[in-house]
């Protein structure tokens, strides 16, 4: 079996499970946010349920639309964080302890190695980083989640991914996944497990891995994963909450496909409006002209991410024509990044530096783009009206070339402007 | 249940951004999300849609997103069903869990153009082009799937297994 098909064995306590099986997996885990968050308690309540399954595995993040954007959205808010009292959520986190969601939860140790999760937010395949299984669900499938701590999955076919080879000096997991989709297509995985090992996968920092499983959805993945080792178990020592439960895939495993990729050959990637998958190197798109910079995300958010992005930012300032703009993730990456004396290197750039929030990337509040404008952005998603007006456009790229193109005002990679 | 409609075609990879712009998702109210329906694909969607028309799509119907403000929208927008080539993964599972008929028909997805008359025969999966006088037979659903459409959607199917012991209560 595969790892993901171990892990939903044993969620269904069956001995195995083969792909194309439908089963009831127990959660380790049910997520949700201040958007999808409001709908699943309307479905929880008008099924009359009166408590959430377990108290200590539903967790709620308000982080889409807050700091409150507008009225409409903070009465949204009002309703999480009124139904996170109700229902004495051990696990909610808001304004001043929030930070976004994918971002906050492996790092607060609540989701480890062999979980299964469901959230009702599509990112939620980010935790497959950590060997778990994680599959991003809607409201309804979340409430029935929060009510039954089950969830009715069809067992996954898995693509293996095998990355072998020595990356370039500024390629990083945000290249190696948006190379990947665009290899395979925006549903080039539709409905598959996306399994990533190889030496160039091992060699890779937990950040990196989080990046790359986060992106799984983009292609049209059911969840992205990778297998435990020894910087899995570093990274759950001291904060995971439960033991974790390390699996392998087995030598005979059965794969739908496996596709093997060499690192050394990739360049920093862009993914072009507007599909992720629409992807050419960084350097193919020298001339154009760039209006707003946004680095975060719960794609690339994390400490590693504002270390490559200061690395770049040091001592130089960012183009007077680039708005540019840094979210951390989460409230413990601000602190760390101000530790290390990254904030004041944005700062004396002129970056604007946020509380955590999804805010921009979803064009909810912070970073709108007006008809006409571009951005150069370390999200995910590059969609038609995704940041702001239709006619704005959306350049998704790692936090190098992010950092490099905020510096020369037109898409850029870190050579150019570092040299 | 039968459904007779105007088609409204569009290609492939429709993602639920432009399903229901993010913007508007500080609300849940679905007569809120229905009047900006389709808003960043075609502007004018709303104001042509009638009671009943179907929705027909190229591969990958809905992907991006959970939201599952996009099914919610569709179906408050008077939408009776959606025929694509293919869905997306989570807005699969959301139509089916709020009672948004879908169907994956390649052939009528292929062949049907904005305009033309529909007829969608749910418990057949048959898809009639009225207009072009021809019939398309859709995939059915898996037997799991159709236990919750004919519960009356996920939280009615969770009841129902509450009730009867099926589920850690």
């Amino acid at each position: 079996m595969t790892i993901t098909e171990k892990i939903l064995a044993r969620a269904c306590g069956k001995d195995e499970v083969r792909p194309g099986d439908f089963v009831n997996a127990r959660l380790d885990l049910a997520l949700a946010n201040d958007i999808t968050a409001p709908l699943a308690i309307k479905e929880f309540e008008a099924a009359g349920i009166e408590k959430v399954w377990d108290p200590k595995k539903v967790v709620l993040v308000c982080d889409h639309f807050v700091p409150n954007k507008d009225i409409k959205s903070a009465e949204q808010a009002k309703l999480v964080r009124d139904f996170a009292r109700r229902q004495g959520l051990a696990n909610f986190f808001d304004v001043g302890r929030m930070g976004i969601e994918h971002v906050i939860l492996p790092e607060k140790g609540l989701v480890v190695s062999g979980d299964v999760v469901i959230g009702a937010d599509s990112h939620t395949c980010t935790y497959g980083a950590l060997g778990a299984f994680a599959t991003g669900v809607g409201s309804t499938d979340l409430a029935a989640g929060m009510a039954t701590g089950e969830v009715w999955l069809r067992v996954p076919e898995t693509i293996r991914f095998n990355f072998e080879g020595e990356p370039g000096r500024f390629v990083t997991g945000k290249d190696y996944i948006l190379y990947v989709i665009g290899m395979i297509g925006v549903d080039g995985a539709l409905y598959e497990a996306m399994e990533f090992g190889g030496e160039a996968i091992r060699s890779l920092s937990m950040d990196g891995r989080f990046t790359i499983c986060n992106m799984a959805i983009e292609a049209g993945g059911k969840s992205g994963i990778v297998e435990p080792d020894e910087a899995t178990a570093e990274y759950c020592r001291g904060r995971a909450l439960r033991e974790p439960v390390m699996m392998k895939s087995d030598d005979g495993a059965r794969y739908a496909r496996v596709i093997d990729i060499d690192v050394s050959t990739i360049e920093p990637q862009v993914a072009k409006p507007h599909l992720p998958s629409n992807t050419v190197p960084a350097s193919a798109l020298a001339d154009l002209k760039i209006d707003q910079v946004v680095i975060g995300s719960c794609t690339n958010g994390r400490i590693e991410d504002l270390r490559m992005a200061a690395e770049v930012l040091r001592g130089r300032k960012v183009h007077p024509d680039v708005r540019t703009l840094v979210f951390p993730g989460s409230q413990q990456v601000y602190k760390q990044a101000m530790k290390e004396g990254l904030i004041d290197v944005f700062i004396d750039a002129e970056v604007a530096v946020s509380t955590p929030t999804c805010g921009p990337c979803l064009g909810g509040h912070m970073g709108i783009l007006a008809a006409g404008e571009r951005c150069v952005s370390t999200t995910n998603r590059n969609f038609v009206g995704r940041m702001g007006h239709t006619e704005s456009e959306v350049y998704l790229a790692g936090p190098y070339v992010a950092a490099a193109t905020a510096i020369a005002g037109r898409v850029a990679v870190p050579e150019e402007v570092t040299a | 249940m039968i459904f007779e409609g105007t088609a409204h075609k569009y290609g492939r990879d429709v993602d639920t951004d432009v399903i229901i712009p993010a913007r508007y998702l500080n609300t849940h109210d679905p007569d809120e999300l229905a009047a900006h329906c389709m808003e960043d694909i075609d502007g004018d969607f709303i104001s042509r849609v009638r009671p009943g028309d179907i929705i027909v799509a190229e591969e990958n119907f809905g992907c991006g997103s959970s939201r599952e403000q996009a099914p919610v929208a569709i179906k408050a927008a008077g939408v009776s069903c959606v025929v694509a080539t293919s869905f997306a993964r989570i807005f699969y599972r959301n139509a089916i869990n709020i009672g948004l008929p879908i169907l994956v028909c390649p052939e009528a997805a292929r062949e049907t153009e904005s305009g033309d008359l529909l007829r969608v025969d749910l418990e057949k999966g048959e898809v009639v082009n009225l207009t072009k006088s021809k019939s398309y037979q859709a995939d059915r659903f898996p037997e799991f799937m159709q236990e919750i459409v004919a519960a009356g959607g996920l939280m009615n199917h969770v009841k129902k297994r509450k009730q009867s012991g099926g589920a850690n209560a």
